[in-house]
């Protein structure tokens, strides 16, 4: 076992632990540190594909910005009653758990049959593909167009998140 | 490395109307409390838009390092989603006066969701088709809101805002698994490659979540689940939009990705989108005849049409494809004719929305009744008008597939769906009431619906002129 798989495997523990942690929690702010701990994990996985750029992002981002974000907001609708959020287990959910269980291990079973026709072709250039510069270079030349209509989306949520809360209509 | 700059310019119906909605947003600013200037502006962008699309229908080089199409079936397509947003807009005027909530904000949204319509059927690109998706549905999920005080109004958009991140979602899931067995998301490459990809069950995922994602954009069974209450809260030529023009740019993506890329005439994919369809078909059908509510009974209504229209889809074939660029372009008109008028029925909090608020329509206003008896005729497929033959071609498309049971079943279901089509009409022409309009409908609305209503008649009488035009855009 290589040093890149030890960590996979441990990076994607946690992650996975976290995840669950995350949503199994009753306190919501103890939710969003499980969140920002499985950011963490997320981002060191990017960095074991050499993905350094997205990585740090990630942590800028998402583990920054927005969970900063997630936390004000929680703290600000101040949710006392927690025992009113849990939900009761019912034969109603019985089926649909039912369901999702058996598409899950359909999935499981799928994907550890398809593992090997996976294209491994882009492996020799993956090192310099996380760069900064090299995605810099991509987005301004070959993705100049995404890029360009990323900036519209941007302005049109801009646009949206200002007509739904805007506190006075004149 | 190629010019982009040069490749901007050959890009005018999208740019051109992108440029509009920064200058109707410029407008709205400066001229305060005159959204009348916004919405001459859209509907100036919308024409210059129109124009550019016409005038580019015979060019066919992919722009931005094969990201973005032109010509052909993106301007084919541009010019539906185009008139869908213009009706809409011309509706939206007297609508939002009378409710008080005349902005210009209202317009630009609908400009940029129009922008990523068109980006959508023009995409060549994974990437740009969800950039389009996304651009879309977030100005629909404000403009869903736009009656901020309305509860329902509030509901329908956060229902569509938490469905609609759900299903992208499986979209970018979706793209992701296909990028990593193809190595590209540039849909020609994939499209190369195909016959061997459809061999990978990772890759198959991925399209499956791809069917996912674009079945919820056109509301199909077992993905309608948001579409009534959605269309029932939003404002009434909102909802009118959301069916017509985001429901035709959903089906411009699946044509471009199911039919022109991955030509999945017979394969594993094909059998899934005629469930889909067949299910849509039923259920859309079934259970609007139970609605009271006319928006609630146009939403199952519209579930019924993506169960047609996927029928085509699930063809795969050339027929497949001329059919649903007719059927789209009847089915705007026919629905947005039908929600317009509704939303000169409709009072302040949702009053007269029912069938029996139409009894007796006939008498008091009977250009009004004659429209909206033309609009139900050509929903329920009744010749001579355009939504019998966009039925015709889609059906006709699945029996030369080899599908003759998808055809049976969208038959029989076309016949339930008479039901309650004409259910209106019946009240409207032989029942006594007292349905009454309250406020003068404008010239420019009457207009418009006549125009939609007129052009219907056309298309059902000369099928051949848009047929032409779609059979030649077939895989240019």
């Amino acid at each position: 076992m290589t040093l890149e798989t030890i960590l996979f495997y441990a990076l994607s523990f946690v992650s996975v632990g976290s995840a669950l942690m995350m949503i199994t929690r009753r306190s919501p702010v103890m939710s969003a540190l499980y969140l920002i701990l499985n950011f963490f994990a997320l981002a060191g996985l990017y960095l074991t594909l050499h993905a350094q750029f997205i990585a740090v992002i990630q942590i800028l981002v998402y583990a920054g910005a927005i969970m900063v974000l997630f936390l004000f907001v929680i703290m600000l609708l101040n949710l006392g009653d927690e025992k009113k959020l849990s939900e009761k287990m019912s034969y109603k959910k019985i089926i649909p758990a039912g369901l999702s269980f058996g598409l899950l291990m359909e999935l499981l079973y799928i994907v550890s049959y398809a593992k090997s026709d996976l294209p491994l072709t882009h492996i020799e250039r993956a090192t310099e593909i996380g760069t900064v510069e090299y995605v810099g270079k991509a987005l301004f030349t070959d993705f100049l167009f995404p890029f360009e209509v990323t900036s519209i989306l941007l302005l049109a949520a801009i646009i949206g998140a200002v007509v739904l809360a805007k506190k006075k209509l004149d | 490395m190629n010019n982009y700059l040069t490749d901007f310019w050959q890009a005018t119906p999208i740019v051109s109307l992108a440029i509009f909605a920064l200058l109707t947003l410029i407008v709205d600013a400066a001229g305060k409390d005159k959204p009348v200037l916004s919405y001459w502006m859209s509907l100036i962008g919308i024409v210059v838009a129109a124009g550019f699309s016409v005038a580019s229908l015979g060019a066919s080089t992919p722009l931005f390092n094969t990201m973005l199409a032109q010509g052909g079936y993106s301007s084919y397509c541009n010019l539906i989603f185009l008139g869908s947003a213009f009706l809409c807009i011309v509706l939206s005027r007297n609508y939002l006066e009378r409710l008080q909530y005349h902005r210009g904000e209202f317009y630009v949204l609908i400009i940029l969701a129009t922008v990523g319509m068109m980006l959508m059927a023009a995409a060549l690109d994974l990437m740009i088709i969800f950039l389009g998706i996304e651009l879309m549905s977030i100005c629909l999920y404000v403009l869903a809101g736009f009656i901020r005080k309305k509860e329902k109004a509030n509901e329908s958009s956060l229902k569509y805002f938490l469905l609609g991140a759900f299903a992208t979602g499986f979209l970018l899931y979706g793209i992701a698994l296909i990028y990593g067995t193809a190595g590209t998301t540039n849909l020609a490459l994939i499209g190369k490659s195909f016959p061997q990809l459809s061999h990978n069950s990772l890759f198959m995922i991925g399209a499956g979540m791809l069917i996912v994602a674009f079945s919820f954009k056109v509301a199909a069974v077992p993905f309608h689940m948001w579409a009534p209450d959605v269309y029932e809260g939003s404002p009434t030529t909102i909802s009118a939009f959301m069916s017509t023009g985001a429901k035709a740019a959903a089906f411009a993506v699946f044509v471009s990705v199911f039919i022109r890329t991955f030509d999945i005439g017979g394969t594993k994919l094909s059998d899934v989108l005629a469930i889909i369809a067949a299910v849509s078909m039923i259920v859309g059908n079934v259970t609007a005849i139970a609605q009271n509510n006319l928006k609630r009974m146009l939403a199952y209504s519209s579930i019924a049409h993506a169960g047609y229209m996927l029928s085509g889809i699930a063809a795969g074939n050339i027929e497949g494809e001329t059919g649903i660029l007719f059927y789209l372009s009847a089915y705007v008109f026919m629905n947005i004719g039908a929600f317009g008028i509704i939303s000169w029925m409709e009072q302040q909090d949702d009053k007269k929305l029912t069938f029996d608020d139409y009894a007796g329509l006939s008498s008091q206003h009977p250009a009004v009744a004659a429209l909206m008896a033309i609009f139900m005729f050509s929903l329920a497929g009744i010749p001579p008008f355009a939504g019998f033959f966009g039925k015709y071609y889609v059906f006709l498309a699945a029996v030369k597939a080899g599908m003759t049971w998808l055809a049976i079943i969208g038959v029989l279901t076309s016949l339930i769906s008479v039901y309650y089509y004409l259910r209106l009409v019946v009240l409207m022409y032989f029942r006594d009431g007292q349905a009454s309009i309250e406020e003068k409908v404008s010239a420019p609305a009457m207009a418009a619906i006549s125009c939609a209503a007129l052009f219907l008649i056309v298309l059902g009488l000369y099928p051949s002129l848009v047929v032409d035009i779609a059979k030649g855009f077939f895989k240019i």
